[in-house]
Protein backbone atom coordinates (compact mmCIF):
# COMPACT_ATOMS: atom_id res chain seq x y z
CA UNK A 1 0.00 0.00 0.00
CA UNK A 2 1.73 3.30 -1.02
CA UNK A 3 -1.04 5.05 0.85
CA UNK A 4 -3.02 7.84 -0.91
CA UNK A 5 -2.42 11.25 -2.96
CA UNK A 6 -2.56 14.26 0.02
CA UNK A 7 -4.76 16.19 -2.64
CA UNK A 8 -7.79 18.54 -1.73
CA UNK A 9 -10.04 15.68 -0.86
CA UNK A 10 -7.18 14.48 1.21
CA UNK A 11 -7.22 17.49 3.04
CA UNK A 12 -10.37 18.10 3.30
CA UNK A 13 -10.82 14.37 5.09
CA UNK A 14 -7.94 14.97 7.55
CA UNK A 15 -9.88 18.58 7.87
CA UNK A 16 -13.54 16.91 9.07
CA UNK A 17 -11.60 14.78 11.44
CA UNK A 18 -9.94 18.03 13.13
CA UNK A 19 -13.06 19.60 13.26
CA UNK A 20 -14.86 17.23 14.92
CA UNK A 21 -12.80 17.23 17.92
CA UNK A 22 -14.07 20.54 18.82
CA UNK A 23 -10.24 22.23 18.86
CA UNK A 24 -11.72 24.77 16.53
CA UNK A 25 -11.21 25.81 12.84
CA UNK A 26 -8.12 28.23 13.50
CA UNK A 27 -5.83 25.25 14.95
CA UNK A 28 -7.70 22.89 12.30
CA UNK A 29 -6.13 24.95 9.78
CA UNK A 30 -3.12 25.71 10.66
CA UNK A 31 -2.54 21.58 11.26
CA UNK A 32 -4.51 21.14 7.93
CA UNK A 33 -2.16 23.55 5.93
CA UNK A 34 1.26 22.25 7.35
CA UNK A 35 0.44 18.76 5.97
CA UNK A 36 -0.67 20.37 3.33
CA UNK A 37 2.73 22.17 2.99
CA UNK A 38 4.78 19.06 3.73
CA UNK A 39 3.24 16.62 1.70
CA UNK A 40 0.91 17.87 -1.13
CA UNK A 41 1.24 16.17 -4.01
CA UNK A 42 2.92 13.09 -2.56
CA UNK A 43 1.72 9.96 -1.41
CA UNK A 44 1.08 9.10 2.61
CA UNK A 45 -0.62 7.06 4.46
CA UNK A 46 -3.62 9.37 6.36
CA UNK A 47 -2.68 6.94 10.06
CA UNK A 48 0.88 8.53 9.66
CA UNK A 49 -0.30 11.66 9.73
CA UNK A 50 -2.78 11.19 12.49
CA UNK A 51 -0.33 9.59 14.43
CA UNK A 52 1.97 12.66 13.76
CA UNK A 53 -0.14 14.82 14.75
CA UNK A 54 -1.40 13.10 17.89
CA UNK A 55 2.10 12.81 19.12
CA UNK A 56 2.51 16.89 18.27
CA UNK A 57 -0.81 16.95 20.51
CA UNK A 58 0.94 14.57 23.03
CA UNK A 59 3.95 16.59 23.20
CA UNK A 60 1.97 20.26 24.22
CA UNK A 61 -0.60 18.68 26.38
CA UNK A 62 1.99 16.54 29.09
CA UNK A 63 2.59 18.01 32.01
CA UNK A 64 4.11 17.76 35.68
CA UNK A 65 2.52 14.37 37.27
CA UNK A 66 1.00 15.23 40.40
CA UNK A 67 -2.96 16.41 39.09
CA UNK A 68 -2.89 18.45 42.70
CA UNK A 69 -0.78 20.87 43.87
CA UNK A 70 -1.50 20.70 47.58
CA UNK A 71 0.35 22.98 50.44
CA UNK A 72 0.81 22.74 54.28
CA UNK A 73 -2.83 21.58 55.16
CA UNK A 74 -5.11 22.39 55.05
CA UNK A 75 -5.10 22.92 51.30
CA UNK A 76 -8.04 24.79 49.85
CA UNK A 77 -9.64 23.55 46.47
CA UNK A 78 -12.36 26.21 44.62
CA UNK A 79 -14.62 24.95 42.02
CA UNK A 80 -15.91 26.75 39.65
CA UNK A 81 -17.84 26.98 36.40
CA UNK A 82 -20.69 27.02 33.65
CA UNK A 83 -24.46 25.95 35.06
CA UNK A 84 -24.32 22.32 34.87
CA UNK A 85 -21.10 21.62 33.45
CA UNK A 86 -19.76 18.78 36.56
CA UNK A 87 -18.72 20.52 39.58
CA UNK A 88 -20.46 19.28 42.15
CA UNK A 89 -20.02 15.49 40.87
CA UNK A 90 -16.57 16.05 40.39
CA UNK A 91 -16.05 17.56 43.63
CA UNK A 92 -17.34 14.31 44.92
CA UNK A 93 -14.95 12.33 42.71
CA UNK A 94 -11.88 14.15 43.85
CA UNK A 95 -13.16 13.88 47.53
CA UNK A 96 -13.32 10.06 47.39
CA UNK A 97 -10.09 10.08 45.52
CA UNK A 98 -8.59 12.38 48.11
CA UNK A 99 -9.96 10.21 51.35
CA UNK A 100 -8.53 6.70 49.95
CA UNK A 101 -5.26 7.89 49.36
CA UNK A 102 -5.87 8.56 53.36
CA UNK A 103 -6.60 12.86 53.39
CA UNK A 104 -8.77 13.60 55.70
CA UNK A 105 -11.63 16.20 53.57
CA UNK A 106 -14.07 18.30 54.27
CA UNK A 107 -16.55 20.11 51.76
CA UNK A 108 -18.07 23.29 51.74
CA UNK A 109 -21.51 23.46 49.89
CA UNK A 110 -21.12 26.89 48.31
CA UNK A 111 -23.55 27.05 45.75
CA UNK A 112 -27.00 28.32 47.88
CA UNK A 113 -28.57 29.41 44.91
CA UNK A 114 -29.49 26.27 43.16
CA UNK A 115 -32.56 23.94 43.99
CA UNK A 116 -31.19 21.02 46.44
CA UNK A 117 -27.54 21.68 45.15
CA UNK A 118 -26.98 21.43 49.16
CA UNK A 119 -29.16 18.61 50.15
CA UNK A 120 -26.62 17.06 46.10
CA UNK A 121 -23.72 17.75 47.93
CA UNK A 122 -24.68 16.49 51.07
CA UNK A 123 -25.26 12.96 49.06
CA UNK A 124 -21.96 12.71 47.86
CA UNK A 125 -19.97 13.89 51.93
CA UNK A 126 -22.32 10.82 52.76
CA UNK A 127 -20.95 8.48 49.93
CA UNK A 128 -17.46 9.36 51.09
CA UNK A 129 -17.78 9.46 54.84
CA UNK A 130 -16.48 12.99 55.04
CA UNK A 131 -17.54 16.56 56.77
CA UNK A 132 -19.28 18.78 54.63
CA UNK A 133 -20.11 22.66 55.79
CA UNK A 134 -24.03 24.08 54.66
CA UNK A 135 -25.50 27.48 54.35
CA UNK A 136 -28.93 27.86 54.19
CA UNK A 137 -31.00 28.50 50.60
CA UNK A 138 -29.61 32.06 49.77
CA UNK A 139 -26.89 32.10 52.44
CA UNK A 140 -24.05 34.26 51.10
CA UNK A 141 -21.43 31.26 49.42
CA UNK A 142 -18.76 33.60 50.45
CA UNK A 143 -19.77 33.23 54.34
CA UNK A 144 -20.09 29.18 53.75
CA UNK A 145 -16.90 29.45 52.13
CA UNK A 146 -15.02 30.74 55.43
CA UNK A 147 -16.66 28.78 57.41
CA UNK A 148 -15.56 25.56 55.47
CA UNK A 149 -11.80 26.71 55.61
CA UNK A 150 -12.69 27.16 59.57
CA UNK A 151 -14.02 23.84 59.51
CA UNK A 152 -10.95 22.50 58.17
CA UNK A 153 -8.42 24.43 60.17
CA UNK A 154 -10.85 23.58 63.41
CA UNK A 155 -10.83 19.73 62.47
CA UNK A 156 -7.54 19.39 61.29
CA UNK A 157 -8.35 18.38 57.70
CA UNK A 158 -5.94 17.98 55.09
CA UNK A 159 -8.22 19.84 52.00
CA UNK A 160 -11.03 21.30 52.11
CA UNK A 161 -12.95 22.06 48.91
CA UNK A 162 -15.50 24.35 48.22
CA UNK A 163 -18.77 24.27 45.65
CA UNK A 164 -19.70 27.06 44.23
CA UNK A 165 -23.04 28.18 41.86
CA UNK A 166 -22.84 27.41 38.36
CA UNK A 167 -22.81 30.86 36.72
CA UNK A 168 -22.19 31.62 33.33
CA UNK A 169 -18.81 33.87 32.42
CA UNK A 170 -20.82 36.72 31.07
CA UNK A 171 -22.74 37.50 34.40
CA UNK A 172 -20.14 40.28 36.00
CA UNK A 173 -22.21 40.64 38.94
CA UNK A 174 -21.54 36.33 39.84
CA UNK A 175 -18.20 36.48 38.17
CA UNK A 176 -17.55 39.29 41.24
CA UNK A 177 -18.98 37.33 44.01
CA UNK A 178 -16.54 34.13 42.80
CA UNK A 179 -13.42 36.85 43.25
CA UNK A 180 -14.93 37.96 46.94
CA UNK A 181 -15.17 34.19 47.70
CA UNK A 182 -11.76 33.87 46.79
CA UNK A 183 -10.91 36.60 48.91
CA UNK A 184 -12.34 35.47 52.06
CA UNK A 185 -10.32 32.29 51.63
CA UNK A 186 -7.55 33.83 51.29
CA UNK A 187 -8.05 35.83 54.30
CA UNK A 188 -9.07 33.02 56.38
CA UNK A 189 -5.90 30.43 54.87
CA UNK A 190 -3.44 33.34 54.82
CA UNK A 191 -2.89 32.57 51.56
CA UNK A 192 -3.74 31.72 47.92
CA UNK A 193 -6.33 28.45 47.67
CA UNK A 194 -4.12 25.88 46.91
CA UNK A 195 -6.06 25.10 43.45
CA UNK A 196 -8.87 26.62 41.90
CA UNK A 197 -10.67 24.26 39.23
CA UNK A 198 -12.47 25.00 36.58
CA UNK A 199 -14.97 22.84 35.63
CA UNK A 200 -15.88 22.15 31.78
CA UNK A 201 -18.15 19.50 29.66
CA UNK A 202 -16.56 18.00 27.62
CA UNK A 203 -19.46 18.59 25.20
CA UNK A 204 -18.78 22.19 24.89
CA UNK A 205 -17.70 23.95 21.59
CA UNK A 206 -15.92 27.07 21.65
CA UNK A 207 -17.32 28.93 24.20
CA UNK A 208 -14.96 27.09 26.89
CA UNK A 209 -12.53 29.31 25.11
CA UNK A 210 -14.77 32.47 26.72
CA UNK A 211 -15.20 30.30 29.74
CA UNK A 212 -11.62 29.74 30.11
CA UNK A 213 -10.95 33.52 30.09
CA UNK A 214 -13.67 35.06 31.97
CA UNK A 215 -13.25 32.33 34.93
CA UNK A 216 -9.47 32.93 35.14
CA UNK A 217 -9.84 36.16 35.23
CA UNK A 218 -12.59 36.53 37.91
CA UNK A 219 -11.48 33.47 40.00
CA UNK A 220 -7.35 32.81 39.07
CA UNK A 221 -7.65 29.38 37.93
CA UNK A 222 -4.75 26.79 38.20
CA UNK A 223 -6.45 23.92 36.38
CA UNK A 224 -9.32 22.09 34.90
CA UNK A 225 -11.48 19.16 35.11
CA UNK A 226 -12.87 17.72 32.01
CA UNK A 227 -16.06 16.02 32.69
CA UNK A 228 -18.30 13.65 30.55
CA UNK A 229 -15.75 12.59 28.55
CA UNK A 230 -17.20 9.25 28.75
CA UNK A 231 -19.66 10.47 25.96
CA UNK A 232 -19.14 10.39 22.33
CA UNK A 233 -17.49 14.21 22.64
CA UNK A 234 -13.82 14.45 22.44
CA UNK A 235 -13.05 17.98 24.48
CA UNK A 236 -10.60 19.22 21.90
CA UNK A 237 -11.01 22.98 23.11
CA UNK A 238 -8.48 21.98 25.82
CA UNK A 239 -6.42 22.12 22.90
CA UNK A 240 -6.53 26.18 21.94
CA UNK A 241 -7.26 26.71 25.89
CA UNK A 242 -4.05 25.05 26.98
CA UNK A 243 -2.08 27.30 24.24
CA UNK A 244 -3.61 30.75 25.02
CA UNK A 245 -4.31 30.36 29.02
CA UNK A 246 -2.04 27.70 30.20
CA UNK A 247 -3.91 25.99 32.11
CA UNK A 248 -3.95 21.94 32.21
CA UNK A 249 -6.62 19.83 32.88
CA UNK A 250 -6.21 17.79 36.07
CA UNK A 251 -8.66 15.03 35.80
CA UNK A 252 -10.66 13.86 33.20
CA UNK A 253 -14.21 12.95 34.22
CA UNK A 254 -15.35 9.51 33.31
CA UNK A 255 -19.39 8.79 34.41
CA UNK A 256 -21.72 9.55 37.55
CA UNK A 257 -20.49 7.08 39.82
CA UNK A 258 -17.98 7.80 42.47
CA UNK A 259 -15.03 6.51 40.87
CA UNK A 260 -15.19 7.68 37.78
CA UNK A 261 -12.15 9.54 37.34
CA UNK A 262 -8.74 9.69 35.98
CA UNK A 263 -5.68 11.61 36.39
CA UNK A 264 -5.14 13.53 32.89
CA UNK A 265 -3.25 11.87 31.15
CA UNK A 266 -2.21 13.47 27.47
CA UNK A 267 -1.34 9.99 26.01
CA UNK A 268 -4.77 8.61 25.98
CA UNK A 269 -6.51 12.02 25.27
CA UNK A 270 -4.88 12.65 22.26
CA UNK A 271 -5.24 9.01 20.94
CA UNK A 272 -8.95 9.39 21.81
CA UNK A 273 -9.38 12.63 20.44
CA UNK A 274 -8.47 11.62 16.52
CA UNK A 275 -10.00 8.17 17.02
CA UNK A 276 -12.75 7.26 14.38
CA UNK B 1 -26.72 45.67 11.31
CA UNK B 2 -24.53 42.83 10.20
CA UNK B 3 -21.53 43.17 12.10
CA UNK B 4 -18.47 40.70 12.71
CA UNK B 5 -18.81 38.47 9.77
CA UNK B 6 -19.86 41.49 7.50
CA UNK B 7 -16.74 43.36 8.49
CA UNK B 8 -14.52 40.18 7.26
CA UNK B 9 -16.52 39.64 4.41
CA UNK B 10 -15.99 43.68 3.23
CA UNK B 11 -12.65 43.45 3.84
CA UNK B 12 -12.26 40.37 2.10
CA UNK B 13 -14.09 41.88 -1.07
CA UNK B 14 -12.35 45.07 -0.57
CA UNK B 15 -8.53 43.38 -1.25
CA UNK B 16 -10.65 41.18 -4.15
CA UNK B 17 -12.20 44.28 -5.85
CA UNK B 18 -8.64 46.17 -6.16
CA UNK B 19 -7.58 43.42 -8.19
CA UNK B 20 -10.17 43.87 -10.32
CA UNK B 21 -13.82 42.71 -11.22
CA UNK B 22 -15.26 39.96 -8.66
CA UNK B 23 -15.09 36.25 -10.21
CA UNK B 24 -16.56 33.11 -9.34
CA UNK B 25 -12.99 31.85 -8.35
CA UNK B 26 -12.67 34.60 -6.30
CA UNK B 27 -16.01 34.77 -4.36
CA UNK B 28 -14.69 31.24 -3.35
CA UNK B 29 -13.03 34.01 -0.27
CA UNK B 30 -15.90 35.00 0.76
CA UNK B 31 -17.29 32.01 1.09
CA UNK B 32 -14.39 30.74 3.07
CA UNK B 33 -15.07 33.10 5.55
CA UNK B 34 -18.78 32.49 5.96
CA UNK B 35 -17.22 28.47 6.37
CA UNK B 36 -14.82 29.68 9.51
CA UNK B 37 -17.72 31.78 11.06
CA UNK B 38 -19.92 28.53 11.12
CA UNK B 39 -17.21 26.34 12.42
CA UNK B 40 -16.67 28.84 15.16
CA UNK B 41 -20.05 29.28 16.01
CA UNK B 42 -20.20 25.29 17.13
CA UNK B 43 -22.10 23.84 13.98
CA UNK B 44 -20.81 20.49 13.03
CA UNK B 45 -19.04 20.22 10.26
CA UNK B 46 -21.15 17.98 8.08
CA UNK B 47 -23.63 20.19 8.33
CA UNK B 48 -21.57 23.58 7.40
CA UNK B 49 -20.35 21.72 4.24
CA UNK B 50 -24.28 20.88 3.38
CA UNK B 51 -24.91 24.46 4.62
CA UNK B 52 -22.24 25.88 2.07
CA UNK B 53 -23.40 23.63 -0.75
CA UNK B 54 -27.32 25.83 -0.83
CA UNK B 55 -24.87 29.13 0.31
CA UNK B 56 -22.96 28.37 -2.86
CA UNK B 57 -25.62 27.86 -5.37
CA UNK B 58 -27.39 31.07 -4.31
CA UNK B 59 -23.99 33.20 -4.41
CA UNK B 60 -22.63 31.66 -7.57
CA UNK B 61 -25.78 32.81 -9.27
CA UNK B 62 -25.79 36.34 -10.70
CA UNK B 63 -27.07 37.62 -8.17
CA UNK B 64 -24.41 38.24 -5.94
CA UNK B 65 -21.93 38.49 -8.47
CA UNK B 66 -23.44 41.46 -9.97
CA UNK B 67 -24.53 43.36 -6.92
CA UNK B 68 -22.92 46.52 -6.24
CA UNK B 69 -21.93 45.61 -2.43
CA UNK B 70 -21.34 41.70 -3.13
CA UNK B 71 -20.60 40.88 0.63
CA UNK B 72 -23.77 42.28 1.46
CA UNK B 73 -25.54 40.23 -0.35
CA UNK B 74 -23.52 37.22 0.50
CA UNK B 75 -24.68 37.87 4.06
CA UNK B 76 -28.43 38.36 3.34
CA UNK B 77 -28.19 35.18 1.30
CA UNK B 78 -26.31 32.91 4.30
CA UNK B 79 -29.44 34.56 6.90
CA UNK B 80 -32.61 34.36 5.22
CA UNK B 81 -30.93 30.72 4.80
CA UNK B 82 -29.95 30.10 8.10
CA UNK B 83 -33.69 31.40 9.02
CA UNK B 84 -35.48 29.44 6.85
CA UNK B 85 -33.42 26.10 7.55
CA UNK B 86 -34.21 26.88 11.73
CA UNK B 87 -37.86 27.57 11.09
CA UNK B 88 -40.47 27.06 10.32
CA UNK B 89 -41.89 28.71 14.08
CA UNK B 90 -44.40 26.40 16.41
CA UNK B 91 -43.84 27.91 20.35
CA UNK B 92 -46.74 26.49 21.24
CA UNK B 93 -47.00 23.30 23.14
CA UNK B 94 -50.01 21.63 21.98
CA UNK B 95 -52.86 20.38 24.01
CA UNK B 96 -55.11 17.29 23.89
CA UNK B 97 -58.99 17.79 23.89
CA UNK B 98 -59.05 15.13 26.09
CA UNK B 99 -57.13 13.97 28.93
CA UNK B 100 -54.14 14.83 30.11
CA UNK B 101 -50.83 16.25 27.23
CA UNK B 102 -47.62 13.98 28.56
CA UNK B 103 -44.69 16.03 28.04
CA UNK B 104 -41.31 14.08 28.39
CA UNK B 105 -37.95 16.20 28.63
CA UNK B 106 -35.03 13.87 27.84
CA UNK B 107 -31.24 15.10 27.23
CA UNK B 108 -27.73 14.87 28.23
CA UNK B 109 -26.75 14.91 32.26
CA UNK B 110 -26.68 18.98 32.74
CA UNK B 111 -28.49 20.12 29.66
CA UNK B 112 -31.33 22.05 31.96
CA UNK B 113 -33.66 19.82 31.50
CA UNK B 114 -35.27 19.84 35.57
CA UNK B 115 -35.00 23.65 35.37
CA UNK B 116 -37.05 23.93 32.12
CA UNK B 117 -39.43 21.71 33.77
CA UNK B 118 -40.13 24.18 35.69
CA UNK B 119 -40.04 26.96 33.03
CA UNK B 120 -43.06 25.15 31.14
CA UNK B 121 -44.46 24.78 34.23
CA UNK B 122 -44.79 28.31 34.74
CA UNK B 123 -45.71 29.17 31.09
CA UNK B 124 -48.55 26.78 31.25
CA UNK B 125 -49.88 28.52 34.67
CA UNK B 126 -50.12 31.83 32.92
CA UNK B 127 -52.41 29.90 30.72
CA UNK B 128 -54.26 28.82 34.06
CA UNK B 129 -53.43 25.20 33.55
CA UNK B 130 -52.17 23.55 36.30
CA UNK B 131 -49.19 20.65 34.94
CA UNK B 132 -48.21 17.44 37.01
CA UNK B 133 -44.18 17.40 37.08
CA UNK B 134 -43.17 13.50 37.27
CA UNK B 135 -39.49 13.30 38.87
CA UNK B 136 -38.14 10.42 37.02
CA UNK B 137 -34.64 11.00 37.28
CA UNK B 138 -33.75 8.19 40.35
CA UNK B 139 -30.54 8.66 39.22
CA UNK B 140 -28.59 12.30 40.13
CA UNK B 141 -28.20 12.93 44.13
CA UNK B 142 -30.94 15.00 45.04
CA UNK B 143 -32.48 15.06 41.57
CA UNK B 144 -36.29 14.29 43.29
CA UNK B 145 -35.82 17.03 45.65
CA UNK B 146 -34.62 19.50 42.96
CA UNK B 147 -37.41 19.39 41.00
CA UNK B 148 -39.89 19.24 44.32
CA UNK B 149 -38.45 22.87 44.73
CA UNK B 150 -38.82 23.74 41.64
CA UNK B 151 -42.49 22.49 41.89
CA UNK B 152 -43.03 24.41 45.01
CA UNK B 153 -41.33 27.68 43.44
CA UNK B 154 -44.12 27.31 40.99
CA UNK B 155 -46.35 26.23 42.65
CA UNK B 156 -47.42 23.24 41.05
CA UNK B 157 -48.02 19.61 42.18
CA UNK B 158 -44.89 16.83 42.27
CA UNK B 159 -45.01 13.26 41.81
CA UNK B 160 -42.48 10.94 43.34
CA UNK B 161 -41.71 8.18 44.56
CA UNK B 162 -38.72 8.18 46.46
CA UNK B 163 -38.36 4.42 46.72
CA UNK B 164 -39.02 2.71 43.63
CA UNK B 165 -35.79 2.16 41.39
CA UNK B 166 -37.87 2.14 38.22
CA UNK B 167 -38.24 5.24 36.32
CA UNK B 168 -40.32 3.28 34.08
CA UNK B 169 -43.00 2.40 36.92
CA UNK B 170 -42.64 5.98 38.17
CA UNK B 171 -43.90 7.57 34.88
CA UNK B 172 -46.74 5.00 34.70
CA UNK B 173 -47.99 5.57 37.91
CA UNK B 174 -47.27 9.61 37.81
CA UNK B 175 -49.67 9.41 35.22
CA UNK B 176 -51.94 7.51 36.43
CA UNK B 177 -52.24 9.64 39.55
CA UNK B 178 -52.37 12.90 37.10
CA UNK B 179 -54.98 11.66 35.64
CA UNK B 180 -57.16 10.90 38.58
CA UNK B 181 -56.48 14.27 39.49
CA UNK B 182 -57.66 15.82 36.01
CA UNK B 183 -54.78 17.44 35.35
CA UNK B 184 -54.56 18.68 31.71
CA UNK B 185 -50.99 18.37 31.59
CA UNK B 186 -48.24 15.99 32.83
CA UNK B 187 -44.42 17.00 32.41
CA UNK B 188 -42.10 13.75 32.75
CA UNK B 189 -38.74 15.05 34.30
CA UNK B 190 -35.95 12.13 33.61
CA UNK B 191 -32.75 11.99 34.51
CA UNK B 192 -29.65 12.92 32.00
CA UNK B 193 -28.31 10.57 30.13
CA UNK B 194 -24.94 9.96 27.46
CA UNK B 195 -26.66 9.35 23.82
CA UNK B 196 -24.16 6.26 23.47
CA UNK B 197 -25.22 4.72 26.89
CA UNK B 198 -27.38 1.91 25.54
CA UNK B 199 -28.70 0.50 28.93
CA UNK B 200 -30.02 3.62 29.65
CA UNK B 201 -31.30 4.91 26.29
CA UNK B 202 -32.99 1.63 26.38
CA UNK B 203 -34.47 3.03 29.68
CA UNK B 204 -35.92 5.87 28.08
CA UNK B 205 -37.48 4.15 25.06
CA UNK B 206 -39.46 1.80 27.54
CA UNK B 207 -41.05 4.87 29.32
CA UNK B 208 -41.86 6.10 25.63
CA UNK B 209 -43.46 2.70 25.45
CA UNK B 210 -45.17 2.24 28.30
CA UNK B 211 -46.29 5.91 28.99
CA UNK B 212 -46.65 7.03 25.22
CA UNK B 213 -45.65 10.71 25.76
CA UNK B 214 -47.54 13.38 23.48
CA UNK B 215 -44.52 15.56 23.26
CA UNK B 216 -40.84 14.21 23.23
CA UNK B 217 -38.68 17.41 23.52
CA UNK B 218 -34.93 17.25 23.77
CA UNK B 219 -33.29 19.73 25.67
CA UNK B 220 -29.72 20.64 24.52
CA UNK B 221 -27.02 23.02 26.30
CA UNK B 222 -26.45 26.14 24.09
CA UNK B 223 -22.59 25.61 24.57
CA UNK B 224 -22.35 22.42 22.79
CA UNK B 225 -19.76 21.65 20.13
CA UNK B 226 -19.14 19.20 17.30
CA UNK B 227 -21.24 15.96 19.30
CA UNK B 228 -24.67 17.51 18.72
CA UNK B 229 -25.04 16.01 15.62
CA UNK B 230 -24.82 12.60 17.18
CA UNK B 231 -26.44 12.99 20.31
CA UNK B 232 -29.67 14.41 18.70
CA UNK B 233 -29.53 12.09 16.18
CA UNK B 234 -29.68 9.27 18.74
CA UNK B 235 -32.05 10.70 21.07
CA UNK B 236 -34.30 11.08 17.56
CA UNK B 237 -33.85 8.05 16.60
CA UNK B 238 -34.37 6.44 19.97
CA UNK B 239 -37.91 8.60 20.42
CA UNK B 240 -38.97 10.36 17.41
CA UNK B 241 -38.28 14.24 18.97
CA UNK B 242 -41.02 16.43 18.62
CA UNK B 243 -39.35 19.32 19.55
CA UNK B 244 -36.42 20.92 20.72
CA UNK B 245 -35.38 23.52 23.60
CA UNK B 246 -32.01 25.23 23.70
CA UNK B 247 -31.05 26.17 27.37
CA UNK B 248 -28.34 28.57 28.37
CA UNK B 249 -28.11 31.29 25.66
CA UNK B 250 -28.18 33.82 28.31
CA UNK B 251 -24.39 34.04 27.80
CA UNK B 252 -22.35 34.54 24.99
CA UNK B 253 -22.52 30.89 23.42
CA UNK B 254 -23.22 31.45 19.51
CA UNK B 255 -25.47 28.40 19.85
CA UNK B 256 -24.70 26.75 16.57
CA UNK B 257 -25.15 23.59 17.44
CA UNK B 258 -28.68 24.64 17.25
CA UNK B 259 -28.01 24.16 13.31
CA UNK B 260 -27.16 20.74 13.91
CA UNK B 261 -29.53 19.43 16.34
CA UNK B 262 -32.00 20.56 13.42
CA UNK B 263 -30.56 19.51 10.49
CA UNK B 264 -30.18 16.05 12.11
CA UNK B 265 -33.78 15.99 12.97
CA UNK B 266 -36.17 17.87 11.39
CA UNK B 267 -38.19 18.68 14.14
CA UNK B 268 -39.08 22.32 15.35
CA UNK B 269 -37.24 24.63 18.00
CA UNK B 270 -39.73 25.32 20.36
CA UNK B 271 -38.19 27.35 23.25
CA UNK B 272 -34.57 28.51 24.15
CA UNK B 273 -33.54 29.24 27.88
CA UNK B 274 -31.87 32.51 28.59
CA UNK B 275 -31.70 32.46 32.67
CA UNK B 276 -31.64 30.10 35.93
CA UNK B 277 -34.93 31.94 36.91
CA UNK B 278 -37.97 30.02 36.13
CA UNK B 279 -39.17 33.14 33.95
CA UNK B 280 -36.48 32.89 31.53
CA UNK B 281 -37.67 31.08 28.84
CA UNK B 282 -38.86 32.31 25.05
CA UNK B 283 -40.52 31.71 22.19
CA UNK B 284 -37.28 30.42 19.34
CA UNK B 285 -37.60 33.14 16.92
CA UNK B 286 -35.55 32.05 13.97
CA UNK B 287 -34.31 35.74 12.98
CA UNK B 288 -32.86 35.77 15.79
CA UNK B 289 -30.90 32.89 16.02
CA UNK B 290 -29.28 33.17 12.71
CA UNK B 291 -28.35 36.62 13.80
CA UNK B 292 -26.45 35.10 16.80
CA UNK B 293 -24.94 32.20 15.22
CA UNK B 294 -23.24 35.00 12.45
CA UNK B 295 -22.49 37.05 15.39
CA UNK B 296 -24.30 39.67 13.52
N1 LIG C 1 -21.63 10.93 32.04
C1 LIG C 1 -21.14 11.80 32.92
N2 LIG C 1 -21.99 12.59 33.62
C2 LIG C 1 -21.46 13.46 34.50
C3 LIG C 1 -20.08 13.57 34.73
N3 LIG C 1 -19.87 14.53 35.66
C4 LIG C 1 -21.09 14.99 35.99
N4 LIG C 1 -22.06 14.35 35.33
C5 LIG C 1 -23.52 14.55 35.39
O1 LIG C 1 -23.79 15.85 34.89
C6 LIG C 1 -24.90 16.42 35.55
C7 LIG C 1 -24.50 17.75 36.13
O2 LIG C 1 -23.51 17.53 37.11
P1 LIG C 1 -23.34 18.45 38.39
O3 LIG C 1 -22.17 17.93 39.14
O4 LIG C 1 -24.60 18.63 39.10
O5 LIG C 1 -22.94 19.80 37.66
P2 LIG C 1 -22.72 21.23 38.32
O6 LIG C 1 -21.67 21.90 37.51
O7 LIG C 1 -22.47 21.10 39.77
O8 LIG C 1 -24.13 21.91 38.04
P3 LIG C 1 -24.70 23.29 38.68
O9 LIG C 1 -24.33 23.26 40.11
O10 LIG C 1 -26.15 23.23 38.40
O11 LIG C 1 -24.02 24.37 37.91
C8 LIG C 1 -25.31 15.40 36.60
O12 LIG C 1 -26.36 14.62 36.07
C9 LIG C 1 -24.08 14.55 36.79
O13 LIG C 1 -24.38 13.25 37.22
C10 LIG C 1 -19.20 12.72 33.95
O14 LIG C 1 -17.96 12.75 34.05
N5 LIG C 1 -19.79 11.86 33.07
N1 LIG D 1 -27.71 30.42 32.69
C1 LIG D 1 -28.62 29.47 32.52
N2 LIG D 1 -28.59 28.40 33.31
C2 LIG D 1 -29.51 27.44 33.11
C3 LIG D 1 -30.50 27.52 32.12
N3 LIG D 1 -31.26 26.40 32.19
C4 LIG D 1 -30.75 25.66 33.20
N4 LIG D 1 -29.69 26.28 33.77
C5 LIG D 1 -28.81 25.84 34.86
O1 LIG D 1 -28.09 24.71 34.40
C6 LIG D 1 -27.81 23.84 35.48
C7 LIG D 1 -28.32 22.45 35.15
O2 LIG D 1 -29.74 22.52 35.07
P1 LIG D 1 -30.68 21.30 35.41
O3 LIG D 1 -32.06 21.75 35.16
O4 LIG D 1 -30.34 20.75 36.73
O5 LIG D 1 -30.19 20.29 34.27
P2 LIG D 1 -30.65 18.80 34.04
O6 LIG D 1 -30.63 18.59 32.57
O7 LIG D 1 -31.90 18.51 34.75
O8 LIG D 1 -29.43 18.01 34.71
P3 LIG D 1 -29.38 16.45 35.06
O9 LIG D 1 -30.69 16.08 35.64
O10 LIG D 1 -28.24 16.32 36.00
O11 LIG D 1 -29.10 15.75 33.76
C8 LIG D 1 -28.45 24.46 36.69
O12 LIG D 1 -27.46 25.22 37.36
C9 LIG D 1 -29.50 25.37 36.10
O13 LIG D 1 -29.80 26.45 36.97
C10 LIG D 1 -30.50 28.68 31.27
O14 LIG D 1 -31.31 28.84 30.35
N5 LIG D 1 -29.54 29.62 31.52
K1 LIG E 1 -15.26 10.96 24.76
MG1 LIG F 1 -23.43 21.99 41.37
MG1 LIG G 1 -32.36 17.02 36.12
Amino acid sequence: DEGRLVDDEFLGELFAKLIRTDMGAGPAEELRDEVAKQYRGRKVQLNDVIESITEQTRTMLRQDEAPLNLGDPPSVILVVGVNGSGKTTSIGKVAHFLTTSGKKVVLGAGDTFRAAAVQQLTIWSERIGCDIVTGKQGADPASVAFQTVDKALQSGADVAIIDTAGRLQTQSNLMQELEKIRRVVEKKLGREPDEVLLVLDATAGQNALSQAKGFSEAAGCTGIVLAKLDGSARGGVILPIRRQFSLPVKFVGLGEGIEDIAKFDADSFAKALFAD
Amino acid sequence: MFDSLSEGLQSAFKSLRGKGKLTEGNMREGLDIVQRSLLEADVSYPVVQEFMGHVNERAMGKKVLLSLRPEEELVRIVHSELVSILGPVDPSIHLKKEGPTIIMLCGLQGSGKTTTCGKLSQLLKEQNITPTLVAADLQRPAAIEQLKVVGEQVGVPVYTEPDNKNPVEVCKNGVAKAKADGSRVVILDTAGRLAIDEELMGELQRIDNKVGPDQVYLVVDGMTGQDAVNSADAFNKALELDGVIMTKLDGDARGGALLSVKHVTGVPIKFIGTGEHLDALEPFRPEGMAGRILQM
